[in-house]
C-alpha cells in the first residue's frame, strides 16, 4: 500500500521534468496542484550517515518564488534534506549524499561546481540565531565583502541598509549599526540573519526552524517577514510547528522516517491529505 | 609533639563527626523531620571543634619560638646577656647546642640556660595541647546542644565551607604580594647603593665588585640595558619561531586535521613542553648553535659559538606548545553554529578561520601568546647554556648576548655576601623581570578587552 504510493509519487515528477524539457507550463508533483515554475528539482535524493541511512529516495520541484514547507516528526530527514539543497552536509564528513538536485536545470552536485559559490545562491538561517560576534553593519557586510559584490563604501553601505529594511529590522538598529550584534534579542538576532542572507543575493533561502529558539512576538514578526520575502524568493523553510506551515506556505511536504510522504498544496495536505499518516500526524496522533 | 597534635586533631574531627551524625540520626529515628541531613550535623560539628584547634597552632607557631628564646635568655647571668642581634644569635646557638647534647656548653651557665630552654619547650607544647583540647571542648559542647531538627547544620557547613574557598585563593594572591615586596625591598636596599637610573639606563654590565680593597679592576657597573636588550632580542626571535608555528599548527590541528590524527598529534606536541629546558638547553649549545656557527661561516659571517639566534630557535621550538595547545583549545571552543552561518554564506573554509573564527577565539590567542612571552622571558637553562655570559649590548643575533635570567642566575649562585651591591642587584633585576611581565599582561587584557569578539 505504502510503496505504490511511493512509486506512483516517484513517477509523478519525473513526468514534470520532462514536460519542463518541453517547456510546456507546469503542474506540480503528482499534479495536484499548480504553482509557479520549479526553482529545485530533486530526483531520488538519498543521504546516509556513516551506515545510516536518514533519506529515502526523496523527489520534489520546489516552486520559485513561494514558500515550501517541510513538516514532520523529530528524525524524520527534513532538516537533512533542506541541507542537501545548499550542500551544507558536506561540512559532515560522514554524510553521504546520492540522487540529483537541480536548481534551474543545473545539477548542484556536478564535480564542477564550487559548493561554495552555490551557497551564495542558496542561503540559510538557522535554528538558533547565530550572528557572527561583530558589529551589526559587519555582520550584514560579511557576504558581500567575501563575495566582492560590492565596489565602494557607499555601495556597501546601501546593500546594508537595503538587506536590513527588507529583513525589517532597519528602522530598529539604524542608530547603533556599530554596535554586536550579539547585543541584539533573539528576534533581532534572527532578523539580523536573514538580513545577512539576503545581502549575498541568492535565489534561494532555505530557513531551518528559523522559529523555534523565538517567543511568540518574534515568531509573528518572522513569519511576516518570510511572507514578504517570498515575492523575491524562492524560500524552503524546515518547521515542527504546522500551525506555521498552513500560515506561511503554499506548499508543504510531509517527512516520515526519511520518506517523503507526501507533497502538495499547504492546503490540501491540511484539510484532505491523501496518506494516512499525514492525516495522523496533523491531527496530532503521533510526532 | 606537634605530630601528636595533628593526630589529635584528626582524632577530633572524626569523632565529633560521629557524634554529631549519631546524635542527630537518633532524632531522625525518633520521628522528626531533620531540615539537614545528619552527615551535615557531623560535618558541621567537625568543623567547628577542629577549626579552634588549627586557629591555636597558626598562633602558636610564631609565638612559641620567641617565649622559648625569651627564657633560655633570661636564664643567663648578667654578664652574659647578649648587647646585640648578631651577640643574641651566637648565644642563642651555643645554648640551643648545649641543650641538645651537640656540644659540650662553653661555660655551666650556658648549661643551665640551655636546660632552662628544653623546659621552656616543653611548656610551651603542653600549653599548646591544652589550649587545643580545652577549644576543642568548648566548640564540642556549644556545638552538640544545638543539633535539633530546625538546626540548619547544612547553611552552616557550606557557610564555612565558603570560608575555605576564600583562604585558599587568598594563599595564591597573599603569596603573589609577599615575594612582590620581599624583591621590592632588596631592590631598595640595592638602589640605595647603587642610583637607579644608572641601574636602569645604563650601557655598562660587569657586575664584579671588589670583596678586599686591594683587588683591582673590579669597580662593578650595573647598566642593565645590555641584559633588557639581551633578553628582548631573544624573546623575539623565540615568538617569531612559536608564533607563526603554533598558530598554524592550532589551525591545521582544529580545522583541518581529522579528528584521529588530532588525537594523536595533540599529546605528542604537549610532550614537547614537557621536555626539561635543560635537556633544550644542551640541543641548543651542542647541536644548533654549532650548526648555526658552520652555517654563517659557510656563508661568510662571522657567528659566535654562543648566539642569541641558537638560544632564540630552541626557546622558540620549546614554546610553540604553549602557542599551539591553547590556541587550538580556544579555536575549537568557537561554537559550530558560527562557522555553519559562515559556510551558508558562500565562503570558504580559509575565509571562514580569517573573518569568523580567529576573531572569535582572539583573546584566547592572545593569552596564549602572552604566557608563551611569560615563558620566553623567564627561561633560564636554555640561556645559559646557549646564549653566554658577555653582556654585550649588540642587536646582532649572531653574537653572544645575556639575558636577565641568566645574570640572576649567575649572582646568586655559589656563597656570596647579601649585603654586597652585587648580590642585591640580583633583586633588582627580578623585580624588573616581575614588573616587565605584569605590564605585558595588563596591556595584553587591554588589548583583549578592545578587540574581543565576545560569542556566547
Amino acid at each position: 500500500m505504502t510503496d505504490d504510493r511511493e512509486t506512483s509519487h516517484n513517477q509523478g515528477p519525473t513526468t514534470v521534468n520532462r514536460m519542463a524539457d518541453l517547456n510546456m507550463p507546469l503542474t506540480s508533483a503528482a499534479g495536484l496542484f499548480t504553482a509557479n515554475a520549479p526553482k529545485v528539482t530533486a530526483r531520488d535524493v538519498t543521504v546516509h550517515y556513516g551506515d545510516k541511512q536518514a533519506l529515502f529516495g526523496v523527489s520534489i520541484d520546489i516552486p520559485e518564488k513561494s514558500v515550501t514547507a517541510f513538516i514532520g516528526p523529530s528524525g524524520c530527514g527534513k532538516s537533512t534534506f533542506l541541507r542537501c539543497i545548499n550542500r551544507m552536509n558536506d561540512t559532515i564528513p560522514i554524510c553521504r549524499v546520492a540522487g540529483e538536485i537541480l536548481i534551474d536545470g543545473a545539477d548542484i552536485y556536478d564535480r564542477r561546481l564550487d559548493p561554495v559559490l552555490l551557497r551564495a545562491r542558496v542561503g540559510m538561517v538557522f535554528q538558533k540565531p547565530n550572528p557572527f560576534p561583530k558589529t551589526i553593519y559587519e555582520n550584514v557586510a560579511y557576504g558581500p565583502r567575501i563575495h566582492g559584490t560590492t565596489a565602494s563604501r557607499q555601495e556597501l553601505d546601501g546593500v546594508v541598509e537595503t538587506s536590513l529594511r527588507k529583513a525589517g529590522l532597519w528602522d530598529e538598529v539604524k542608530d547603533r549599526l556599530d554596535q554586536p550584534g550579539t547585543g541584539l534579542s533573539g528576534g533581532q538576532q534572527q532578523r539580523l540573519c536573514i538580513a545577512r542572507a539576503i545581502a549575498v543575493g541568492p535565489e534561494v533561502i532555505l530557513m531551518d526552524e528559523p522559529c523555534s529558539a523565538l517567543d511568540p512576538i518574534a515568531t509573528a514578526r518572522i513569519e511576516e517577514l518570510i511572507f514578504e520575502l517570498a515575492a523575491n524568493f524562492t524560500i524552503v523553510i524546515v518547521t515542527h510547528s504546522m500551525q506555521q506551515a498552513a500560515r506561511v506556505s503554499q506548499q508543504t511536504a510531509f517527512f516520515h522516517l526519511g520518506h517523503l510522504v507526501e507533497y502538495g498544496a499547504t492546503e490540501q495536505i491540511f484539510t484532505a491529505p491523501s496518506d494516512k499518516r499525514t492525516q495522523d500526524y496533523i491531527t496530532g496522533r503521533f510526532g | 609533639m606537634i605530630a601528636l597534635y595533628f593526630v589529635l586533631t584528626a582524632l577530633v574531627a572524626i569523632s565529633a563527626f560521629a557524634v554529631g551524625r549519631a546524635r542527630s540520626q537518633r532524632l531522625k529515628v525518633a520521628g522528626v523531620r531533620l531540615h539537614s541531613l545528619p552527615s551535615y550535623h557531623g560535618l558541621f560539628l567537625a568543623a567547628i571543634c577542629t577549626v579552634p584547634m588549627l586557629l591555636a597552632v597558626a598562633a602558636w607557631t610564631p609565638l612559641a619560638p620567641r617565649y622559648v628564646e625569651a627564657r633560655a635568655v633570661a636564664a643567663l647571668p648578667e654578664a652574659l646577656q647578649p648587647a646585640t642581634g648578631l651577640e643574641h644569635d651566637a648565644r642563642m646557638r651555643e645554648i640551643v647546642m648545649a641543650a641538645e647534647g651537640r656540644a659540650q656548653a662553653p661555660s655551666p651557665e650556658v648549661a643551665e640556660a640551655g636546660r632552662a630552654y628544653v623546659a621552656a619547650q616543653t611548656t610551651s607544647k603542653t600549653v599548646l595541647l591544652v589550649a587545643g583540647i580545652l577549644a576543642a571542648l568548648a566548640a564540642f559542647s556549644w556545638g552538640l546542644p544545638r543539633i535539633s531538627a530546625d538546626f540548619r547544620a547544612r547553611n552552616r557547613f557550606e557557610a564555612l565551607t565558603l570560608w575555605l574557598l576564600i583562604a585558599c585563593s587568598a594563599v595564591a594572591v597573599l603569596t603573589t604580594i609577599g615575594i612582590l615586596f620581599s624583591v621590592m625591598f632588596e631592590t631598595l636596599r640595592f638602589f640605595q647603593r647603587y642610583p637607579w637610573w644608572d641601574f636602569l639606563f645604563g650601557l655598562q654590565w660587569s657586575p664584579q665588585t671588589a670583596i678586599r680593597s686591594d683587588q683591582i679592576g673590579a669597580s662593578g657597573s650595573f647598566g642593565a640595558v645590555p641584559l633588557f636588550v639581551g633578553t628582548s632580542l631573544i624573546m623575539v626571535i623565540a615568538m617569531l619561531v612559536a608564533g607563526p608555528v603554533g598558530l598554524f599548527a592550532a589551525i591545521y590541528m582544529s580545522e583541518y586535521a581529522t579528528p584521529r590524527f588530532r588525537s594523536l598529534a595533540k599529546p605528542l606536541l604537549e610532550v614537547l613542553a614537557g621536555i626539561p629546558t635543560v635537556v633544550f638547553g644542551f640541543f641548543a649549545a651542542l647541536t644548533v648553535a654549532p650548526f648555526i656557527r658552520r652555517t654563517g661561516e659557510a656563508l661568510g659571517l662571522s657567528v659566535a659559538s654562543e648566539s642569541a639566534l641558537a638560544a632564540g630557535l630552541v626557546m622558540g621550538v620549546m614554546i610553540i606548545p604553549f602557542v599551539s595547545s591553547l590556541s587550538d583549545d580556544v579555536i575549537t571552543a568557537v561554537p559550530q553554529s558560527l562557522r555553519d552561518g559562515s559556510y551558508a554564506m558562500g565562503s570558504t573554509k580559509a575565509e571562514t578561520i580569517k573573518r569568523v573564527i580567529l576573531p572569535a577565539a582572539l583573546p584566547g590567542i592572545v593569552s596564549a601568546f602572552m604566557l608563551a612571552v611569560s615563558r620566553a622571558v623567564g627561561e633560564t637553562m636554555i640561556v645559559v647554556m646557549a646564549a653566554g655570559l658577555a653582556g654585550n649590548l649588540t642587536f646582532n643575533p649572531l653574537e653572544a648576548v645575556t639575558t636577565v635570567t641568566v645574570q640572576i642566575k649567575t649572582l646568586l649562585t655559589g656563597d656570596q655576601e647579601f649585603d654586597s651591591a652585587k648580590t642585591l642587584s640580583a633583586f633588582a633585576l627580578g623585580f624588573v623581570l616581575f614588573f616587565f611581565t605584569l605590564t605585558l599582561n595588563v596591556i595584553a587584557l587591554r588589548i583583549v578587552r578592545k578587540y574581543r569578539e565576545q560569542y556566547d
